[in-house]
């Protein structure tokens, strides 16, 4: 029984009084995960509290480069078929014995649907029309219906959920209440109180070893500068995405710690190539035809034009990495030698005079305000560099519920399959979530077309048939080396073409306490296994 | 009376039913929350079967009437992110809100009452210049930043409160509340008291501008007059007098705290439907921004309901439908 001090101070202490002896990890983070159901969406805020207690086939290391999960190891036996030899001995959280059957059950779940989920991760298994057998209890079969070589990075995105807790619950609901949030993982569900936080408990039998920490305590904080605040006063341990402008700071500050990696996501502009664009006008407002984006050497002079290194250092506080390649070092397709073009303004304005367009003309770029880090202030630097070469740009930013309509669909009133991108030069961002290029250059570079899904993030609508080729072929090469060949040719070709412009990948940055380290993972996420104490 | 409220009900589903049109409508101009959830590598298929999931395969008007349907039923829908019905998810979070607007009102009234007939008994003391200057500061300075300097002050650099949540809660009335315990005033103290101050500044004017006008009624001087103690005067007679204008005010305002402590609730980390709002709005969780905008417009109705009969109890002459 506490009594009630009459002052404040009183009060601190008592409230202050550490409870003993658990090692707790508080992380305070952006967004709040919307549900503790696996299948239900594959927001980053989602997986990374979802990873604690559930797990893949496949995993993914730091550099997302897939690892053995609950699958020990997978070959292609065939051209149309991979074997996945599960890992014995793995128990659920209730004691159940881990086997096949789920497996096969949480693929059926998938294929059946997830109803109301909004954004289900189940498209993975359409990819190549798999299907899917038992063969003994650790071993399934992934048939596809011709070769395909990245069913491992498909798996590595679809986490298992138990048969015999997660048969016939309603989706989300029974998850979030703890009833079906039974996994495999290195953390046990222990309360979901929504707004407020989400907590998990160590599991002491997790396959994976000794888990350090009893306890760990996601926090949401949506503000930048609160989540900052919280840190400094020591009400969590841990922060994503601390505000760029106060690195510098933390990272000198004894009392604080900052763990850095470039992230899988690319910061491009993209310009529109439809023949007339409406965004695009002459000096005098006139729209122009032809669109001068059809023309390389004007796009080549946009991306001369832009100063990567003065967005590092001035807007990024230094968290960015110029690039030129559109996945990030470490990732099958990343292309050694590949440098961010320098920023030459000269050589620009040569190119536009070259080109017919000395006198410049008039461009609206558009982008969102509240998704990449520094999204707008990025748009409002470019737009500076570029009217130094005489293109007087305007910056339409926009919060991202609006701009990725607009962006996508174009029209409100479009029918699906039919959609009109409405911008003629824009900013976006594309994660290369799966490690590797294969759907970074199908989904940037390749034409667009509805049926196959390539070209499926190409809304600037850029068509090239010696890119197309090479990106539907590696989609059916199982050979490593040859795929390999294959998209890097086809990234050569798209960035010596300027299909569009990269600017730089994010780098993702955590800030902690002293006392704590991080390995920081590529994709985003924040893992407590990841975490760990340095006394 | 009774004919008053019944009168009163009847307007209130009015309200309710053309507010409905209005957010089902206005919300289903803004963007496409498909397009926030898709993976980027959710092709054509993928997105047309989120689509027919979430029910926008529908026109928009047919998508109407089946809220309307449910709504009769009482069945407010299923949020997009959560997969949970509204109605649950709002009522799970209205009790923090509730405590925070409470716990506002509680130390506005408290702070400002006192203060303002301070500066009403005494305008030309430097102290009532002080008082009325620090109403002006209430009024004037954006909330967020005052919320934002406590914290840097308070949290950062004396290490005195906690930045961000709620405290711990017990168990009250089917809700859990946090008002009891140390740990949750502890909590609590930071974002109440930010969100009470421009309550709190509307007291003091009020309070004020009241006691000028009653000090020199003549009820006043017959009290005096008739040797009544000043603190008596003051206590009974002016106090019920300058309330009413002061009740009125406050309860439109408390709506206006309860259902937009936005602010507030994103810069503490209050984990309340204002905060929720917000989320809802940035990921175009149509469901979840509906229901909270019409369970808003029914507090209201409720609300202004509550301070018409507050008023009669406090001011027999507008005792409403009173005989002459």
């Amino acid at each position: 029984m506490k009594f009630w001090k009459p002052t404040l101070l009183g009060a601190l202490v008592l409230a202050a009084a550490p409870s003993l002896a658990q090692e707790v990890l508080t992380i305070g983070v952006r967004s709040e995960a919307s549900s503790l159901d696996p299948h239900w969406t594959q927001l980053s805020a989602d997986v990374q509290v979802q990873e604690h207690i559930f797990e893949k086939l496949v995993a993914l290391d730091s550099a997302s480069q897939p690892i053995p999960g609950l699958a020990t190891g997978w070959q292609a036996i065939d051209d149309t078929t991979w074997e996945f030899k599960l890992r014995e001995g793995v128990t659920w959280h209730d004691g159940e014995a881990f086997n096949a059957d789920d497996v096969i059950f949480t693929f059926d779940r998938l294929r059946a649907g997830i109803s109301g989920a909004p954004a289900s991760p189940a498209f993975q298994l359409e990819k190549g029309s798999k299907t899917w057998e038992k063969i003994d209890d650790h071993t399934v079969h992934i048939m596809t219906d011709g070769p395909y070589p990245t069913v491992a990075e498909d798996l590595a995105m679809l986490p298992i959920v138990a048969e015999h807790v997660a048969n016939g619950v309603t989706a989300s609901v029974d998850f979030n209440s703890g009833q079906a949030a039974i996994g495999t993982g290195p953390f046990l569900f222990e309360e979901y109180s929504p707004g407020n936080l989400i907590s998990v408990q160590k599991n002491p039998d997790w396959w994976g070893g000794e888990v350090e920490w009893d306890q760990v305590v996601f926090r949401p904080i949506t503000q930048d500068a609160s989540r900052l605040a919280a840190l400094l006063n020591g009400d969590v341990d841990m922060i994503d995405y601390p505000p760029t402008i106060d690195l510098p700071q933390l990272q000198e500050d004894p009392d604080f710690n900052v763990s850095t990696i470039p992230s899988d996501r690319l910061i491009y502009l993209m310009p529109g190539y439809k023949h007339i664009e409406p965004f695009i006008t002459d000096n005098d407002g006139n729209v122009m035809v032809p669109n001068p984006m059809r023309d390389m050497r004007v796009r080549k002079a946009l991306s001369l034009a832009v100063n990567r290194e003065a967005i590092r250092d001035r807007i990024m506080g230094g968290a960015s990495l110029p690039a030129k390649n559109i996945v990030p070092p470490g990732f099958f397709g990343y292309i050694d030698g590949l440098e961010a073009d320098p920023y030459d303004p000269a050589a620009a304005q040569a190119l536009l005079a070259e080109a017919g367009y000395g006198d410049g003309f008039r461009v609206t770029l558009h982008g969102p305000n509240d998704r990449y880090i520094n999204d707008a202030r990025i748009l409002e630097a470019v737009a500076q560099m570029w009217s130094r070469i005489g293109i007087t740009t305007e910056v339409d930013a926009m919060p991202r519920n609006i701009f990725f309509s607009r962006l996508i669909r174009g029209d409100e009133l479009s029918m699906p399959g039919f959609d009109v991108p409405e911008f003629s030069m824009f900013l976006t961002g594309w994660g290369t979530v799966a490690g590797e290029a294969t759907y970074t250059v199908s989904g940037t570079l390749e034409t667009y077309n509805a049926a196959t899904g390539g070209g499926n993030g190409n809304f600037g609508r850029y068509s090239n048939p010696e890119i197309d080729a090479r990106s539907v072929l590696a989609k059916r090469t199982i050979d490593n080396d040859e795929r390999l060949r294959l998209l890097q040719e086809a990234i050569r070709i798209g960035m010596d073409d300027y299909a569009y412009i990269p600017i730089h990948f994010q780098v993702n940055n955590w800030a902690m306490k002293s006392g704590l380290t991080h390995q920081p993972r590529t994709n985003e996420r924040t893992l407590a296994v990841e975490v760990s104490k340095t006394e | 009376m009774a004919e008053f409220i019944i009168k009163r009900i009847l307007q209130a589903i009015l309200v309710l039913l053309v507010m409905t049109v209005l957010v089902f409508f206005g919300v289903n101009v803004v963007g496409n929350p498909v397009y926030i959830f898709a993976s980027s590598e959710c092709d054509q298929p993928c997105l047309t079967k989120i689509i027919a999931d979430l029910g926008l395969d529908k026109p928009v008007w047919e998508q109407y009437l089946v809220f309307l349907g449910n709504l009769l039923q009482g069945d407010l829908g299923n949020s997009f992110t959560h997969g949970v019905p509204t109605l649950t998810l709002i009522l799970e979070r209205l009790p923090a809100t509730l405590e925070l607007a409470f716990a506002a009102l509680v130390i506005a009234l408290v702070v400002g009452l006192p203060l303002g007939m301070l500066a009403g008994l005494r305008p030309h003391a430097i102290s009532s210049r002080f008082i009325m200057g620090f109403s002006m500061v209430g009024f004037s300075l954006p909330v967020f930043w005052i919320g934002l300097i406590m914290i840097l002050i308070f949290s950062v650099q004396l290490g005195w409160m906690p930045s961000i949540g709620r405290g711990d809660t017990i168990p009250m009335l089917g809700t859990d509340v946090s008002l009891f315990t140390l740990d949750g005033l502890h909590h609590l103290a930071m974002p109440a008291f930010t969100l009470s101050l421009i309550m709190m500044a509307m007291v003091i004017r009020l309070t004020r501008a009241g006691m000028r006008e009653v000090m020199f009624a003549d009820y006043i001087r017959f009290a005096r007059a008739n040797g009544i103690r000043e603190r008596r005067i003051l206590s009974v007679h002016v106090l019920k007098n300058i309330l009413i204008p002061i009740v009125t005010v406050l309860g439109m305002e408390f709506g206006g705290v309860i259902a937009f402590a936005v602010v507030v609730e994103s810069i503490f980390s209050w984990p309340g439907v204002g905060k929720m709002l917000i989320d809802a709005i940035g990921v175009l969780d149509r469901p979840l921004i509906v229901a909270y905008l019409i369970f808003v417009v029914f507090m209201f109705v409720v609300l202004n309901l509550l301070v018409d009969v507050l008023y009669s109890v406090l001011d027999p002459r507008v005792r409403l439908g009173g005989k002459e």
